[in-house]
């Protein structure tokens, strides 16, 4: 798993390219992320910033936050 | 609060099915999901292969298994081509929305209850069961179970709510998307096509699963660590077939596959996890709609006997682990080892190996038969760093 250390924490969700597979969800170590049925809810408290929703969303929806 | 022996999260193949026997064994079961419709959105690529029908005993039903398929076909990154006909590539491309409802139908009309646009939010040990929170259009309301199926898919919830980790990592798990096309031109429809290349498909393949002479399932799956996404590679493969990109796209679906790093245990105190939520899926061709059938049906007997018992703990519920690892799950484990070995190859390595490989070498490969993956290996022996790489796998 990468991790970076930087001063972003989180992630965001462009429901416009999103196809509510829950991908993100399944490899999310914090449990941070549901797939609610149109949306992906994100709670970024829990994230960690290790980036494995963002590489395993196959449509590229799921983006870091700057 | 209504009570029931067995709550089940999420009405996929895995979960409907564990409705459908444990109601059959007369077991009270309530089975939720999130979603509006039970069989959509599709997160596949539909195909089932004709031995599950006997495996599971439910007789292919023509409203489901719309387009019979009859062999396979593999492509190599040149595009040198392996056929394979045999008992294992016989099989359905199925319409799944159809054959879910068809799933949910038999579990209702068994006695099972359902409920979908049912969210459930909570699960809470209590009196020696669970109690639930389920967002039922709105309204917050509880119930309570003995045991809990966790059904709910590779994004798994429940079952990590629960004290397993079912959480995949990027490693083994494939990023996948597809797009059911009409209007494209293809050969063969009368088996599915699979593309192999580290250019089109890194640690993974493109495949057409068709669904009529003219339509099919147009797909890819690649590794999990890869930074392009599944789409854009998918979308450059489909750009370079010209019988392809003429068509139109009648559906986009994309999901993950939990292809390797599978679960130990699968039960916990008032827990059992299957399917695509245990992992329980071909680490090489990535199909888990049988597996999750299978396992439910597994799953089914033991917490039936659980339930006869009134014991709900991980005690009476381990026995799934062994028979599912008995029936299935010791041989995707090879598999497993399978498909490691083949991560080592890289495009030239395919080429050379093509040209060696017999038809029936894949189906050993595709079934596990290590003793074969020693042998394909053993053909590779003019890159002795590749063969010892790929053998430590195999041990």
């Amino acid at each position: 798993m990468v991790l970076f250390v930087s001063d972003f924490m989180g992630v965001k969700c462009d429901t416009e390219l999103c196809c509510y597979c829950g991908g993100c969800v399944g490899v999310c170590p914090k449990l941070a992320l549901e797939l609610e049925e149109t949306k992906i809810a994100i709670d970024n408290e829990k994230c960690i910033n290790c980036r494995a929703c963002v590489l395993i969303c196959p449509v590229g929806a799921m983006e870091m936050l700057e | 609060m209504q009570k029931y022996d067995v709550a089940i999260v999420g009405a996929g193949p895995g979960g409907l099915m564990a409705a459908w026997k444990l109601a059959e064994k007369g077991v009270s079961v309530i089975c939720f999901d999130k979603k509006q419709e039970i069989g959509v959105p599709v997160r596949c690529a539909e195909g089932l292969g004709g031995a599950a029908f006997e495996r599971l005993g439910i007789e292919p039903d023509p409203a489901w298994a719309t387009w019979e398929i009859k062999g396979a076909a593999l492509y190599s990154p040149s595009g040198k081509k392996i056929e394979v006909t045999s008992e294992e590539t016989m099989g359905v491309v199925l319409e799944r929305r159809i054959f879910e409802k068809w799933l949910a139908r038999k579990a209702a009309n068994a006695g099972a209850k359902i409920f979908v646009k049912n969210h459930v939010r909570g699960v809470e040990r209590k009196d020696k069961g669970v109690e639930l929170t389920v967002s039922q259009h709105g309204t917050e309301n509880k119930f309570f179970a003995n045991i809990v199926i966790a059904a709910d898919g590779v994004d798994s919830i429940i079952a990590r709510k629960m004290g397993i980790n079912t959480t995949g990592k990027l490693i083994d798990v494939d990023s996948g998307f597809q797009y059911e096309m009409a209007g494209i031109d293809f050969e063969g429809s009368d088996r599915i096509h699979l593309y192999f290349g580290n250019k089109i498909a890194p640690r993974g393949y493109c495949w057409i699963f068709p669904k009529g002479e003219h339509e099919a399932n147009v797909g890819i799956g690649i590794g999990g660590t890869i930074q392009e996404t599944a789409r854009e590679y998918l979308d450059k493969w489909i750009a370079s077939k010209e019988g392809l990109k003429k068509g139109s796209i009648i559906h986009v679906n994309s999901g993950a596959i939990p292809v390797g790093g599978f679960l130990e245990d699968m039960t916990a105190d008032n827990l059992v996890v299957v399917g695509d939520a245990a992992h329980q899926v071909n680490p090489v061709h990535g199909g888990g709609i049988a597996l999750a059938m299978q396992a439910a049906q597994i799953a089914a007997g033991v917490i039936a006997e659980a339930v006869e018992k009134k014991e709900y703990s991980h005690d009476a519920l381990k026995g799934y682990n062994k028979l599912w690892y008995d029936a299935k799950g010791n041989s995707l484990k090879k598999i497993l080892k399978i498909r490691h070995m083949l991560e080592e190859m890289d495009d030239k390595d395919f080429e050379s190996l093509v040209d060696k490989i017999t038809s029936e070498d894949v189906m050993k490969l595709a079934r596990g038969e290590l003793a074969t993956g020693v042998k394909v290996t053993a053909k590779l022996v003019t890159a002795p760093g590749l063969v010892k790489k790929m053998l430590k796998h195999l041990k």
